[in-house]
């Protein structure tokens, strides 16, 4: 009798397989992305020391005694600095404008990929990511090829006559614009296409039946339809280039202030860890709302089909 | 099977006086590259009429009602809608609306907002769209799920919702594309007579598209058989069934016994056929109109007009011997395979009357006969 408790206790712990399929990712996700995140916030409430690591220990344990040290000037110094305040404010402006400008370009591309031949849409869907196989840096570092003052774009303009003198546009927000557009069009198109393809087209002729002009059906039917993929593209375009830096770094100017500029530049010019560290929970934090934002329309998506 | 509807009274008592013809297709031909879809059809739809166009897969039948919504053009010929040429006009300017085989509701919008949809178009006053939403709910008995979203109705609903937003717009043609299509076989036959209730209580012409031949027959009072393109006969459901006038038609709608045969006397009043398949001739009560070198027919009987006796008949014509083959028991009636003595199997309906009845049984000898006028006599 109580052995076979035993093993039915035992048969309670040990996992099935559902669990350990679903358990790998939870483990990986665990490992290296909640548990690195823990340790930021745990240094985003230490003091800066002059230490290897360079920061003040949150927990001492002496004497029996359990030390718990909470530093929260780091954050009062967040919301005290106007040159924090308006990095934030400067990379929720440029993720906005290049989301808007994603969709804007990447729209009518999905679009025009979805209802474009089945073999064709391969081919285009093909040359939309191609570009994403070379690493980013090297694109980057083409484009300031492309826009510096002795660059392609200032030579091809001055050809054509339409410009006597060579533009800035190396080094100024435009080029930071350019940069991100270019590198993260594909992540906005890719959504939307997966979207579109599925639509139905009968929705469309109804409408058209039902007395509505092509131009008229796309916004009331296609659109509208098309929330999810939209809603998709433009958080996996505008999550990531809020926390932006290899970009805005070496295409942007001295007028480029955005967070993750002065997120590096606090740690590794001014060593200062716990700062730094803060900078990046208060950046999760203001990202928070998109991302459930997302998470929810996925959610929709799902249902939908079901 | 379902009931007679109102459409089959109306087809046997209203054939007499002719009516305006609503729909004019003429000559119409329409090539998907090299493939011909529709080839030279020439048909007209009347006024008030639920005419029903029906074929197999690839008949045509689908693309010839795409022309009449606008989705395609025509190769050749030109289509009259109450004698305006609309063979170029977009679907969006026709006053032609239709309701979808997968019923195409749009899954963003409520049920009132897909129905309201089309008036929105026409920019009606907001008033006026509301009520005519609120008329078209109570015609269909939907105005307690004005709310819904399409996802959240069952397939019966789905279809209501469906016909109200393509009556909406009060069409002067209402086209149905396989309406009973996505619902299964039990709701189909119950929503076939509501569907027809609905359509003759508003008075709205419609051409519909269907593969099943008990939905036409119940559903429509003309019908069109549609084979490879073209029309291989129009008429009333009775004429269909009971005077087809081709071998394909014959087959097509229901069962059918067919004999080859030749003409050996053909007098006004009477002919006598002689089948190699038959043991006695073949005695129709009329004259039939051969050709003096082409004397092959071809004789079709049904199979519930093909009746079968133990007894030897004493007339001399319209009967032969054989063997029952197999025997199907359907309730209703059971299906008869008799063997022929030349070894053709003929299939007879025989009613169940009587619960327990003295019947002929598998391996019995027995006889098929027929009327005079019970079969068809076909040239082609």
């Amino acid at each position: 009798m109580k052995i076979r408790k035993i093993k039915r206790a035992l048969n309670r712990i040990t996992p099935n397989g559902r669990q350990a399929v679903i358990g790998v990712p939870f483990l990986w996700l665990f490992l290296f992305f909640a548990l690195p995140f823990l340790i930021v916030i745990k240094i985003s409430f230490a003091e800066a020391d002059v230490a290897i690591p360079p920061y003040t220990e949150s927990f001492t344990y002496a004497e029996q005694k359990l030390d718990i040290v909470l530093n929260f000037a780091n954050y009062a110094l967040l919301t005290g600095d106007d040159l924090y305040i308006s990095a934030y404010l400067g990379s929720l402006k440029m993720a906005f404008f290049s989301t808007l400008l994603c969709l804007l370009i990447g729209y009518p591309m999905a679009y025009g990929i979805s209802i474009a031949r089945k073999e064709m849409q391969t081919v285009l869907l093909l040359l939309i990511m191609m570009p994403t196989w070379t690493a980013i840096l090297i694109r980057v570092y083409a484009w300031m090829g492309i826009l510096s003052n002795n660059g392609l774009l200032n030579a091809f303009l001055m050809w054509l006559g339409v410009i006597n003198e060579p533009l800035q546009i190396l080094n100024t927000n435009l080029a930071v614009y350019i940069g991100v557009v270019y590198s993260y069009l594909p992540f906005m198109i890719l959504p939307l296409y997966a979207n579109l393809v599925k639509h139905d087209q009968s929705l469309l002729e109804a409408a058209s039946d039902l007395g509505s002009s092509t131009f008229n059906s796309f916004w009331k039917i296609t659109v509208p339809l098309s929330k999810n993929g939209i809603i998709a593209g433009c958080m996996l375009v505008f999550i990531p280039v809020v926390g932006e830096f290899v970009i805005p770094e070496l295409l942007g100017g001295p007028e480029t202030l955005m967070i993750g500029r002065v997120l590096w530049q606090e740690f590794f010019n001014n060593r200062d860890w716990p700062v730094a560290s803060s900078l990046a929970v208060v950046m999760l934090l203001i990202l928070i709302v998109p991302i459930i934002l997302f998470n929810r329309s996925q959610a929709k998506e799902l249902e939908g089909k079901a | 099977m379902a009931v007679a509807s109102g459409a089959y009274k109306k087809a046997l008592e209203g054939g007499q006086q002719p009516k305006p013809v609503l729909v004019k297709i003429d000559r119409v031909t329409k090539k998907f590259d090299e493939t011909v879809a529709v080839d030279d059809v020439s048909l007209q739809i009347n006024k008030g009429e639920i005419f029903a166009l029906l074929g197999g897969s690839g008949s045509g039948k689908s693309t010839l009602l795409r022309m009449l919504a606008g989705f395609e053009r025509p190769t050749e010929g030109r289509i009259f809608l109450d004698g305006v040429d609309i063979t170029d006009m977009p679907p969006y300017e026709r006053p032609i609306n239709m309701m979808f085989q997968s019923y195409a509701l749009f899954p963003h919008m409520t049920v009132a907002q897909n129905i309201a949809f089309g008036l929105q178009q026409d920019k009606l006053p907001k008033n006026e769209v509301e009520a005519r939403v609120a008329e078209m709910l109570k015609l269909v008995q939907m105005t307690q799920y004005a709310k819904r979203k399409p996802h959240q109705l069952s397939g019966g609903q789905r279809q209501r919702v469906a016909l109200a937003r393509s009556l909406a717009k009060k069409p002067k043609l209402l086209l149905l594309d396989e309406p009973m299509g996505a619902l299964d076989k039990k709701l189909r036959s119950q929503m076939q007579l509501e569907l027809v209730e609905i359509i003759e209580r508003v008075g709205v012409t419609c051409v519909m598209v269907t593969h099943d031949q008990e939905e036409a027959m119940t559903m429509a009072q003309r019908i069109a058989i549609m084979h490879l393109g073209w029309i291989a006969q129009i008429g009333s459901p009775v004429d269909i069934y009971e005077t087809p006038t081709s071998r394909l038609v014959c087959e097509f709608i229901g069962n059918v016994n067919l004999f080859d045969g030749e003409v050996i006397e053909d007098m006004e009043g009477h002919a006598l056929i002689r089948s190699p398949e038959l043991e006695r001739n073949i005695y129709v009560g009329h004259g039939i109109s051969t050709s003096v070198e082409d004397k092959h027919i071809t004789y079709a009987i049904r199979p519930e007009k093909l009746l079968i006796t133990t007894e030897q008949p004493t007339h001399e014509y319209n009967w032969s011997r054989g063997k029952v083959h197999d025997i199907a028991y359907l309730g209703g009636h059971s299906v008869f395979y008799v063997q022929l003595t030349c070894g053709k199997l003929v299939q007879s309906f025989v009613a169940n009357a009587e619960r327990r009845g003295a019947r002929p049984t598998w391996e019995d000898e027995v006889f098929v006969w027929w009327e005079d006028d019970s079969g068809v006599v076909l040239r082609s």
